[in-house]
């Protein structure tokens, strides 16, 4: 009896096919379907679609900028290494010129002091020739004054020793 | 135990017309609840997709794979809309009447619109019917006729068997999955509630039927929604 119960449950429950259930069911499926798809998946769908293009496109510009990076270092490089060149030419030139200029700089020295050298030997040369005169000058004064004065006085080898000492020293000290 | 369901026979004195109200209440619900999470879920679309989103785009992966696997997505694509809805339409059925089954003045109003033969078989007719549709239109109805008499054409009966076949079982394999776990969960819950005894004995087989029923209903609509695509690839596909 409880078996023939339970069987008859799970009939009443299978229920049969209701007519109106599956028509509302139809209905509400397809107005289901149409809403859903304008208002959700539709949207959703455009959304991952501008995604894609969106990361192709960045792909894309991402390709072309590291090229574009690419193409600038090697310029760079290149640029960088005419400018070594371009220094180091410099500093060479700047080497020779100074050395040029090093060896302009000893050889005006040297002729400056050659021509210092020759100046100040003619100096000496003319003052020494001056000194001369001078003393020649003074010797023959000094000569006749000695001879006067021997002629002046009587005096004793002694005196006489003493006395040209004494004039030698004058005429030193005058010299 | 034996509760009844709300029918009302012979409406307007019409000896077919009859309705299941907790049918149509369960529709109802279902419908509002799949639009609700749907729209809720492509509210706020944008580029890097955060949370809701996340999901929407997962749930529509997910399905676009299925229709991928049964054929090209050149026609594929034009049954996108109706395997995502037929997909969340039935998962969401499905969970419902495993969460709860309310019952109300001793008729079942609150349960799966999914474990009731009527509905589950106007979605597989309505695939069916739709799959024919779409065979004559993007095939033409010389190809789609000339369909029945391949690879031979003794098969012929065997073929126009087998599109009620097709219908039938596609819906009545939902049915019989979720009105069985149904009944169980409603034989556990008479099991618990009967005393101190059968509450030990009944909670924890409850819980287990629980999640396995939770997975049943996942497993159901892929199933439904695959079998649908390749029913539909049949009828839209050049070569078998």
């Amino acid at each position: 009896m409880h078996t023939f119960t339970d069987y008859s449950m799970i009939y009443a429950a299978l229920g049969g096919l209701h007519v109106i259930d599956m028509a509302v069911q139809l209905f509400f499926f397809i107005v289901l379907l149409l809403l859903v798809k304008k208002f959700a998946w539709g949207p959703v769908m455009n959304m991952m679609q501008k995604r894609e293009e969106y990361v192709a496109g960045e792909i894309e510009a991402a390709e072309s900028s590291r090229a574009e990076a690419e193409k600038a270092s090697k310029e760079a490089l290149a640029q960088l290494k005419q400018t070594k060149q371009e220094a180091q030419k410099m500093i060479e030139d700047a080497k020779n010129a100074g050395v040029r200029q090093e060896k302009d700089i000893i050889e005006s020295a040297r002729s400056e002091a050659a021509r210092i050298k020759e100046a100040a030997q003619a100096d000496i040369q003319t003052e020494k020739e001056k000194a001369l005169q001078a003393l020649q000058d003074k010797v023959a004064s000094l000569s006749v004054l000695i001879a006067s004065k021997v002629i002046e006085k009587e005096i004793s080898a002694q005196d006489q020793e003493k006395l040209i000492n004494d004039y030698i020293k004058e005429v030193g000290e005058e010299l | 135990m034996d509760h009844g369901a709300p029918v009302i026979d012979n409406i307007f004195g019409i000896s077919w017309l009859s309705v299941n109200l907790s049918n149509v209440l369960m529709i109802t619900v279902t419908s509002i609840i799949v639009f609700v999470l749907c729209v809720l879920g492509a509210k706020k679309l944008q580029m890097k997709p955060t949370g809701a989103q996340n999901v929407m785009e997962w749930i529509l992966d997910f399905v676009k794979g299925i229709i991928n696997d049964t054929m090209g997505w050149k026609t594929g694509k034009l049954f996108l809309p109706l395997a995502l809805t037929l997909f969340t339409y039935i998962l969401v059925g499905n969970l419902l009447g495993v969460i709860t089954n309310g019952v109300f003045g001793g008729n079942v109003w609150w349960k799966s619109p999914t474990a009731d033969a009527g509905v589950t078989l106007t979605l597989s007719a309505m695939v069916i019917v739709l799959s024919h549709f779409y065979g004559i239109k993007l095939r033409g109805g010389k190809e789609y006729v000339k369909d029945y008499f391949r690879p031979i054409p003794i098969l012929f009966p065997i073929k126009l068997i087998e599109e009620f076949a097709n219908t039938l079982t596609l819906g009545l394999r939902l049915f019989g999955n979720l009105y069985a776990g149904e009944v169980l969960l409603a034989l556990l819950v008479g099991l618990t509630s009967s005393g101190v005894l059968g509450f030990f004995g009944g909670a924890i087989p409850f819980l287990a039927w629980q999640g396995f029923s939770v997975f049943i209903g996942g497993i159901q609509a892929f199933i439904f929604t695959m079998l649908a695509m390749v029913y539909m690839s049949h009828k839209v596909s050049e070569e078998h």
